[in-house]
């Protein structure tokens, strides 16, 4: 909606499934969204087919967006990749997908990580499978100049995702675990003021726990670098219809409105999110009652705001 | 029972005297203003579009957690976030008109005053095939806001809408299936001047998370949509044709595919609402148009508007697949001649 090609939905087959540690990784053919996507940007999945009691949308980072074709040539091919933990019974059903099954597939969806305009180190920060999407950032920001650091970050060593491989994509990579079980013993952000001391960093870029990327984005700000933050919340539909995704995050005009991650974000300025105040509707927010254009006419209750 | 072939089939509707060009329309709160879907589909080939209630001032809605997956549905508590009637008339209701999209404006407001400026609003800003109000919503703050739960609240935003809308303009009341008798709040609405009714709203639910062991919406209850309400559509639906045969009904509640939206069309309604089914497939209201088409020739009806309804025949009335409009008695025509 913004210049560049839409979202498409697709049904796509299954091309490859494996475990990664306490995650999964799924990859299907959908080379129109392999062709669009962006760093940061992300799928949404129908679970549990046709007969479903499974109503919802399954939403997951774009870890690889992969094409194949003849240089110049028309598209033969291309491949999508996420990877998602078992949370309930709908990731369930996606685990239990094979080479050759098919899924109903709509993307690329939501607004990615943007590059810098001029080269100057990153660095990343993954919490869990969080860290997906930073691997074809990394990519994206190498292949603009700009050297990479990479900090991935779990409670233990099954449920840190691209460690191995983290080398192949970052110039410098530490690794945390709560209990120590790989890298340091503690959390990602024990050793960012670190790293981004050394690294001279310009830009922070996040994908995690709403928790990691609140102290991420404090810990930029202290640093007076500006962090890109990709939220999970919990969708849907994906698209942008449903507003069950929003949270509060302050505009040019520095009003509070309750935007949607799926459309808006998931990435958004960490700057900009008021971590504290998510799963609340701030005082103030646009919309509330008291806040400009808002009047009433006859008695409205005040807004009941509940700490979710 | 055949020789239909899909093309041939007759899906015109009429929405109390305005004539759509099929009976799939999108739900209200599940389509937002119709651009989102506008990427999968043309929305100017559904019958219309059922625009997110909208009311007098912008609105940040409810908390999060605002969603919950259930059986077969799911709980919301949105709220009603949205951006309020100035910014609608002026970006959204444009935007549906130039893409030829028939728009059914959705209104919801805390009072019967609030209801009656939308009304003044929408009829200035020109463009509106037909206004919904939404005199049920289950996620405002107080039970007391629900009018469609009390014939004699319902009736009063309904004659002050009616009274504030173009006489051209259908105005629809959307009717809530949390009450003891729908049809006693249904008729109140007709005798109030409503010229159709939306049935049915969500039905106010609640879902506990047994780990946590605390509600799992933030505002605690919100409204239960999907194909687990289905039946509850069916019957709301069901009862009031029977008890107002020529009352116009757009039916929603859990359509998922053509089959379910005949199921409501059978009941009574002559248009049917695609809701929460976009969620999980952006192209669901386009697919359930297509799909209705193809069940409809699969029974060899000619015309949509011969069958709705006809639930309601005696068992033993014959040819039902065959085209006889002329056996439909008058009173069950759907719309004004």
């Amino acid at each position: 909606m913004n210049g560049r090609p839409g979202p498409v939905q697709v049904r796509a087959e299954v091309v490859a499934t494996s475990r990664a540690g306490a995650y999964h990784r799924l990859t299907v053919a959908a080379p129109e969204i392999a062709a669009r996507a962006l760093p940061g940007q992300f799928i949404a999945l129908a679970v549990g087919g046709p007969d479903s009691a499974l109503l919802l949308q399954r939403a997951f980072a774009i870890h690889r967006a992969a094409l194949e074709g003849p240089q110049g040539g028309a598209l033969t091919g291309g491949t999508v990749e996420v990877v998602y933990a078992v949370h309930g019974r709908g990731t369930a059903w996606l685990a239990d997908r094979v080479a050759g099954d098919s899924l109903d597939v709509v993307g690329p969806l939501g607004q990615g990580f943007t590059l810098p305009e001029t080269s100057r180190p990153c660095t990343l920060v993954g919490g869990g499978y969080g860290s997906a999407p930073l691997f074809p950032l990394a990519a994206a920001l190498r292949a603009g100049g700009c050297p990479v650091d990479l900090v991935l970050g779990a409670a233990s060593a099954d449920r840190l995702f691209g460690a191995a491989a983290a080398s192949r994509v970052a110039d410098e990579v530490r690794v945390t675990t709560e209990d120590g079980s790989a890298g340091e013993r503690g959390r990602v952000t024990d050793v960012l003021p670190d790293v981004l001391r050394r690294s001279a960093a310009g830009a922070v870029y996040a994908c995690g726990p709403m928790g990691m990327l609140a102290a991420v984005s404090a810990i930029s700000t202290a640093y007076g670098l500006p962090s890109q933050c990709a939220v999970e919340e919990s969708m849907a539909c994906g698209i942008g219809v449903c507003m069950t995704c929003v949270l509060p995050v302050r505009g040019d005009d520095g009003m509070t409105r309750m935007v949607r991650s799926c459309v808006e974000g998931p990435v958004f300025a960490g700057d900009r999110v008021r971590w504290a105040d998510v799963g609340t509707v701030p005082v103030g927010t646009v919309g509330t009652v008291g806040t400009v254009g808002v009047g009433t006419v006859g008695a409205v209750p005040a807004l009941r705001v509940v700490a979710g | 029972m055949s020789g239909v072939s899909a093309p041939e089939v007759d899906l015109t509707t009429h929405l109390a005297g305005v004539e759509l060009t099929n009976p799939v329309l999108t739900a209200s709160g599940c389509a937002a203003a119709g651009r989102e879907l506008h990427q999968f589909f043309d929305v100017g080939q559904l019958g219309a579009v059922v625009t997110k209630s909208v009311m007098l001032y912008p609105r940040a809605g409810r908390p999060t957690p605002r969603m919950a997956e259930t059986a077969s549905g799911m709980l919301n508590s949105i709220g009603l976030q949205g951006p309020g009637i100035d910014a609608f008339c002026r970006h959204d209701l444009p935007w549906l008109v130039e893409r030829g999209a028939r728009a059914v404006v959705s209104i919801a407001g805390h009072t019967t005053g609030e209801y009656a400026e939308l009304a003044r609003r929408l009829r200035a800003a020109g463009g509106v095939t037909a206004v919904e109000a939404n005199i049920s919503c289950p996620n405002v703050e107080h039970r007391g806001e629900v009018f469609a739960c009390d014939p004699t609240a319902a009736a009063n935003v309904v004659a002050a809408v009616r009274r504030e809308t173009a006489p051209d303009v259908p105005v629809f009341a959307k009717l809530s299936p949390d009450v003891t008798d729908i049809v006693t709040v249904a008729r109140a609405c007709i005798d109030a001047g409503a010229d159709g009714l939306s049935l049915i709203n969500t039905l106010l639910g609640m879902a506990i998370d047994t780990r946590t062991m605390r509600p799992v919406l933030a505002a605690g209850t919100g409204g239960l949509s999907g194909p687990a309400i289905r039946p509850v559509a069916v019957r709301c639906i069901y009862q009031v044709h029977a008890a107002l045969p020529g009352v116009p009904i757009v039916g929603m509640g859990g359509v998922t595919t053509g089959v379910d939206a005949l199921e409501l069309i059978l009941a009574g309604a002559c248009a049917v609402s695609v809701g929460t089914a976009t969620f999980a497939d952006p192209s669901a209201p386009m697919r359930v148009l297509v799909e209705l088409r193809q069940a409809l020739a699969e029974r060899g009806v000619r015309r949509v508007a011969d069958i709705v309804g006809a639930a309601h025949r005696p068992a033993d009335e014959p040819g039902l697949g065959e085209p006889a409009p002329s056996t439909l008695p008058a009173e069950r025509r759907v719309g004004r001649p």
